[in-house]
């Protein structure tokens, strides 16, 4: 009876134990399937017309995104015009200056705009922007990004600020550098590798969003010079042309999806590495 | 010239407007109120988008009211708006998420935390990093053209033989629906339940384990029953974190849930979420009312993550706090 009991105590063990095994492995294994189809459909289907020809009028199959690539260059430079530097100097805020209440209130806030849905953001931008000019443009979908790059950039600089050793800080006063002087010329170098890599993080983020906009940058199948037209972005054409009925635009899509998937996962990989390199965060 | 500004920082500074306007002529209260401005700028954005999801849902509000909760229509062309549809759509596939991601889920975190050697955790751990980083709209693209053929010819077969019986498994399976849009919605919310819920299992006392171990536990007992009850706290906080990703996520879902507002028991039915309707309608929302009411429906996912990414943060720090066994 007692052997039995610890007969069955065992074996449930390693089942379980080789369950957790199986789930951490499927897990990962989905990574590697993702980006084992996107390579394989994507690669089939990406040639250079893809990067220089505008898309083809519907019904022509071939063209390709170049419009869009520019488009998503485009909004993610107005993102990171609006949000580095709010994020960036808030941060400095938190590390440096900040009382205590008005600190909380700052760092609760900032991770309630990071759980708002991208799909409000865009609401947030449209009516920000589009309502009253009555048109979509790519400076509402820099809006839109811009306001989501800015808690990820908060929290980062933050985080990065508070590694410097306050020995640092303190050598700079003894030297008579007034604090101002001491996070400008001393505390900000030491940690601008960190805040520069937590930015690209947030802008690799936000290169993928495609809920924000739809209704603030819209889409474009031309050029579209200046800022205040509707853009076409890569990850609202790959949404678009996967949804429509034609089996070139899914080709296109796909290679659309290799392009955007292989530049976040770069960039992610590149500032992980860097991070964890720094030692400093695991969460950045 | 530093003795003279030491010596000033000793003396209390006064206070009154005055006493700062004063006090602004040094570089530091400069630099101070600068950075103040910036951060609360924070502030000002985060208050603007509540009052312009308010402002801008008025119509809907006013015409509607509670009722808006509990009606069933959905009908653009004579103006009649409900959101019990998207709501429900939302909270199924949202749950149907869960229950296949938590086990999955902490599975695996207990793998990474438990098992595994802290060199193969880490680096594990970084890869399922990596897959949160995939954008969402890739998940749809895959979801479109893996997930839901698999679900027509696969899964949804497979589970229609062997759980038929239930009602929530019956009707025709169109390959898009509830079931698929949970599916991939799975898949996303998952890396967040690990990497969370690893982090606080790694924050249990080393003690725990051995004391349980030193007893005559096997690894597993005193895992499951000493381990994770420790940080059972944390975990619900990782899973309410993941929820509220999982409310609020819109490109995968739009592309594989079949965008029918109607409210079905079956799993394989199509149905409709909040964020799908709001991605779908918006731009060609004809009419203040319509434009109103998807405004309300974002007002009404605001407020839902909202809430479940409060009590995520609460849970999570009071774990990391020093555990949250009682």
């Amino acid at each position: 009876m007692n052997s039995f009991r610890l007969h069955w105590r065992k074996s449930l063990n390693l089942v379980m134990l080789t369950l957790t095994g199986v789930a951490a492995f499927a897990v990962v294994s989905v990574l590697f399937l993702i980006l084992g189809y996107l390579v394989y459909n994507g690669g089939k289907s990406l040639n250079w017309d893809f990067f220089t020809k505008l898309p083809k009028p519907v019904g022509e199959t071939g063209g390709g995104m170049a419009n869009a690539i520019i488009g998503s260059l485009k909004l993610l430079f107005l993102a990171a015009l609006m949000g580095l530097p709010i994020g960036l100097m808030a941060g400095v805020y938190l590390a440096e200056f900040g009382g205590k209440t008005f600190s909380f209130i700052i760092r609760y806030t900032t991770d309630l705009l990071n759980g708002v849905p991208s799909i409000v953001i865009g609401i947030f931008a449209y009516s920000l922007v589009v309502l009253p000019v009555k048109h979509f443009s790519a400076l509402a979908g820099g809006v839109a990004l811009g306001v989501m790059v800015i808690p990820i950039t908060v929290r980062s600089t933050e985080e990065f600020l508070r590694a410097v050793p306050g020995s640092m800080r303190e050598g700079a006063m003894a030297l008579g550098a007034s604090k101002w002087r001491t996070i400008a010329t001393v505390v900000l170098p030491a940690a601008s590798g960190g805040i520069v890599t937590g930015m690209l993080l947030s802008l690799a983020r936000v290169a993928g969003e495609t809920a924000p906009l739809l209704f603030t940058a819209f889409s474009n199948r031309y050029w579209s010079p200046g800022w205040e037209q509707p853009v076409a972005s890569l990850p609202v054409m790959i949404y678009t042309y996967a949804i429509a009925p034609y089996d070139d635009w899914h080709r296109q899509a796909w290679a659309a999806g290799l392009i955007l998937l292989g530049l976040v996962l770069v960039a992610n990989l590149g500032c992980r590495l860097v991070l964890s390199r720094w030692g400093a965060s695991r969460s950045a | 010239m530093s003795t003279a500004a030491t010596i000033d920082r000793a003396v209390p500074p006064p206070a009154g407007p005055r006493a700062f306007i004063a006090r602004l002529r040094h570089g530091d209260e400069v630099a101070h109120v600068l950075t103040l401005i910036f951060a609360a700028v924070i502030l000002l954005l985060t208050s603007l988008l509540v009052f312009e999801l308010w402002i801008n849902s008025q119509l809907s509000r006013a015409k509607f009211g509670w009722m808006f909760f509990w009606t069933k229509v959905w009908d653009p062309i004579f103006g009649n708006f409900g959101a019990l549809p998207f709501i429900y759509g939302t909270l199924v596939t949202s749950v149907v998420s869960l229950v296949i991601a938590v086990p999955l889920g902490l599975a695996a975190a207990i793998f990474l935390a438990e098992l595994a050697p802290r060199k193969l955790s880490d680096s594990i751990a970084f890869l399922i990093d990596l897959l949160a980083a995939v954008p969402s709209v890739i998940y749809g693209l895959l979801g479109i053209f893996v997930v839901v053929p698999i679900m027509r010819t696969t899964i949804g077969p497979f589970v229609k033989r062997t759980l038929g019986f239930l009602p929530i498994f019956q009707g025709p399976n169109y390959g898009v629906g509830f079931l698929t849009a949970g599916i991939v919605l799975a898949i996303m919310v998952v890396p967040f339940i690990i990497s969370v819920s690893r982090e606080v299992l790694l924050t249990v006392p080393r003690e725990q384990r051995e004391a349980a171990l030193a007893l005559g536990a096997t690894r597993w007992e005193s895992t499951w029953q000493v381990v994770v009850p420790w940080a059972r706290t944390g975990i619900f906080g990782s899973i309410f974190l993941a929820l509220a990703r999982a409310l609020g996520e819109t490109m995968a879902v739009t592309m594989v849930i079949g965008n029918d507002p109607k409210i079905s028991a079956s799993l394989f039915a199509p149905g409709y979420t909040i964020a799908a309707v709001i991605a779908n309608e918006f731009t060609e929302a004809t009419g203040n009312l319509y434009l109103s009411a998807l405004i309300e429906l974002g007002l009404v996912l605001f407020l839902m993550t909202f809430i479940l990414n409060g009590l995520a943060r609460i849970l999570i720090v009071a774990t990391e706090r020093g555990g949250g066994h009682p």
